[in-house]
């Protein structure tokens, strides 16, 4: 099976060009101008901490919390790597921005009939077999395009070759069970911005745990409420029962009596 | 009665301004986007009708699944002449719940779309299932009600046979989406604040709606007792007063359990707005009513009782705004306050709400079991306004 499709970021090489944000701008039809944070406008934007540029974008999760959480599956990962939403299927509970844990679905709050609005990992350009428009454009080779598995490979050696250079560390092989977009860094990620308490944080499994129950409560709450009802009922039965009885004797002894 | 009156006209003038501006803030809403009517925000995307309207809008309606399992589960007939009342404030309840959704939902015309579309790995999913089959199980509860008043009587037999699997139904779809409005925060680890965010949020919600559930029936009997003239069953409200006690004393407990198995207690200490809230919930909420309540004298005395009640709801309140904004705000780097048409509009529903019971209760035997039924029968709608405008004062004392 070949592996999913995935970017890697190396903040060391980023000069700041804004290349990217204008590629991805075009490449999605999206009003032109810079802008320093992600919108419903901007699908990638860089931040600028103390020098060091960091490229903001949806991270395309192996397994998408965002894609766990809405309710008409209006995303869904697919097998090549990018994380896409419909949305035609959207009802706008907006659950999604609230679950994401890296904040990146943004919603048309002005639009009366808003979308969600988010990087699509150029999904038509890769199903042509084309790099992402972003990599595409990037002059450095801050922002490369490949295979997950490869890029992963391609970073260790970074790290092996200059260790002084690189802090050893990739973000996103284990960040919630592992993301697309691979981050390397010459100071610690929380410095970047980044939040680092993620790894290995599964989101869905959070949510999972609970909903899983729900076949066990549903079955033994049943039988067990079931099992109350006919023990209480019977006790009226009984005592209904008890009591006609009780008036059959009265009339017989009345009708003896006559 | 001049008083009265004039207390009347206030109450109606402010009534009339609440669907005014609900209105108005309705317009805006449709016409022109959340963004416009709202202080929603992509840093902060669920307020005040997440927050209030439909967390604690669902919790308020617990009285119904509640009572129901009393008195046909555990056949604890006694507790049949509250039945009515609760039942129809409960569908009440669910239908504005919906009707406030489609305030919320950015595209609420596609709102259908979970019955087709499904998800069932999302507990928003599950909560939409759970709400619509829930809101259909009440409409029949409720339903020999207006076949009682209409003389169908064919249908009305076959309802009351199905009387035990339709509670049973409702017992269970109450009890996963009541849970599953706290497991919809389980996504949020990192986000929601630590005093509030744990795994048992689906438990905590539960065990907090049954609480807030019978003092909801409490309340509505006092509120009733005072608009329709008839007496108030208070031996029976004492009971509940006492399932109250021990539906707190377990929430406390789970919840001081909860705070030293996570090593959370010395956020207890933190001079931190969330801190304070934490406290006003649980001291206003939880300690308070449950010292009161377990003394006899208060328990058994209206006043005691109703005031026991109210303490309670407001915690309730307080705990759902506190885990759905308060504890979520450090985490944004925002501070939201809703705007006056998110408030406007819920006021709408809530007067509407208020509006419908008694229109309903004036017209529909739902006071069947009351001693007298004459004296059921309200004396006019101004009245009920009246004496809503009455508890109010009380409220105030
Ligand atoms: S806002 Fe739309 S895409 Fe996001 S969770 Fe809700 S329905 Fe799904």
């Amino acid at each position: 099976m070949k592996s999913q499709r995935a970017l890697l970021i190396d903040t060391t090489l980023c000069i700041g060009c804004n290349a990217c944000q204008d590629a991805c701008k075009a490449q999605n039809h999206l009003p032109v101008g810079e802008e320093k944070k992600l919108t419903a406008t901007a699908y990638t934007a860089l931040e600028e901490h103390d020098g060091v540029f960091v490229r903001r974008m949806c991270q395309h999760c192996v397994t998408p919390t965002c894609a766990s959480v809405c309710p008409v599956g209006a995303f869904t990962k697919t097998p090549e790597g990018p994380v896409l939403y419909d949305e035609s299927k959207c009802i706008g509970c907006r659950y999604c921005i609230q679950a994401c844990p890296f904040q990146v679905p943004k919603y048309e709050w002005s639009n009366n009939y808003p979308r969600i609005q988010k990087c699509r990992f150029c999904a038509e350009r890769l199903a042509q077999g084309l790099p992402t428009a972003c990599a595409e454009a990037c002059p450095t080779g801050a922002t490369t395009f490949g295979d997950r598995d490869d890029l992963i490979r391609e970073a260790h050696k970074r790290i092996a070759a200059e260790p002084g250079k690189y802090i050893d560390k990739i973000y996103g092989v284990q960040e919630v069970g592992g993301t697309s977009i691979l981050y390397l860094s010459s100071v610690p990620f929380e410095q970047l911005g980044f939040t680092t308490k993620l790894e290995n944080m599964v989101m869905p499994m959070y949510t999972w745990n609970a909903l899983s129950k729900i076949p066990s409560v549903v079955s033994v709450g049943g039988v067990f409420l079931y099992g109350i009802w006919w023990i209480t009922n019977r006790r009226t039965e009984v005592q209904r029962l008890e009591r006609s009885l009780e008036n059959l004797d009265k009339k017989n002894t009345n009708h003896n009596d006559n | 009665m001049k008083r009265k009156l004039q207390s009347l006209t206030f109450w109606k003038i402010v009534a009339g301004i609440i669907i005014a501006s609900g209105l108005y803030a309705t317009y805006i809403r449709f016409t022109q986007g959340l963004g416009a009517s709202t202080h929603l925000s992509d840093q902060f995307p669920w307020g005040l009708w997440i927050g209030f309207d439909i967390l604690c809008g669902v919790g308020l309606a617990a009285g119904g699944f509640t009572l129901a399992a009393i008195v046909h589960i555990f056949n604890i007939k006694r507790f049949e002449p509250i039945l009515r009342p609760t039942i129809l404030t409960a569908f009440l309840g669910y239908v504005l719940v919906i009707v406030a959704l489609l305030f919320d939902l950015g595209r609420p015309l596609q709102i259908w779309h979970a019955i087709i579309m499904w998800n069932p790995h999302s507990v928003m999913f599950e909560v939409a299932w759970c709400v619509m089959l829930y809101t259909t199980v009440l409409a029949l509860e409720f339903s020999p009600v207006v076949l009682e008043k209409f003389n169908l009587t064919r249908p009305l037999k076959i309802i009351k046979r199905m009387t035990a699997p339709l509670i049973i139904l409702g017992v269970l779809l109450s009890t996963l989406h009541q849970s599953s409005l706290g497991s919809l925060y389980l996504i949020v680890p990192e986000k929601l604040y630590a005093l509030w965010y744990t795994p048992y949020l689906p438990v905590f919600f539960y065990v907090s709606a049954i609480s807030v559930g019978c003092a909801m029936v409490i309340m509505e009997s006092f509120l009733s007792s005072k608009a329709f003239k008839k007496g108030l069953e208070m031996n029976l409200l004492t009971e509940i007063g006492r399932i109250i006690v021990v539906m707190l004393a377990v929430l406390l407990t789970m919840k001081l359990m909860d705070l030293s198995n996570r090593e959370a207690f010395p956020l207890l200490l933190l001079p931190r707005w969330e801190t304070y809230m934490y406290w006003l919930e649980i001291g206003v909420g939880i300690i308070a009513p449950l010292v009161l309540l377990s003394i006899p004298k208060v328990r058994q005395n209206s006043t005691g009782l109703f005031a026991g009640a109210l303490l309670v709801i407001i915690g309730f309140v307080v705990n759902r705004l506190n885990i759905s904004i308060t504890g979520m705000e450090a985490w944004a780097k925002v501070s939201y306050f809703p705007s006056w048409m998110e408030i406007a509009i819920t006021l709408m529903i809530v007067t509407t709400g208020f509006v419908v019971f008694s229109l309903a209760a004036r017209y529909l035997p739902v006071f069947k079991h009351g001693a007298d039924p004459k004296a059921a029968r309200p004396h006019g709608f101004e009245e009920e306004l009246l004496y809503l405008s009455q508890s109010r004062h009380v409220e105030v004392v």
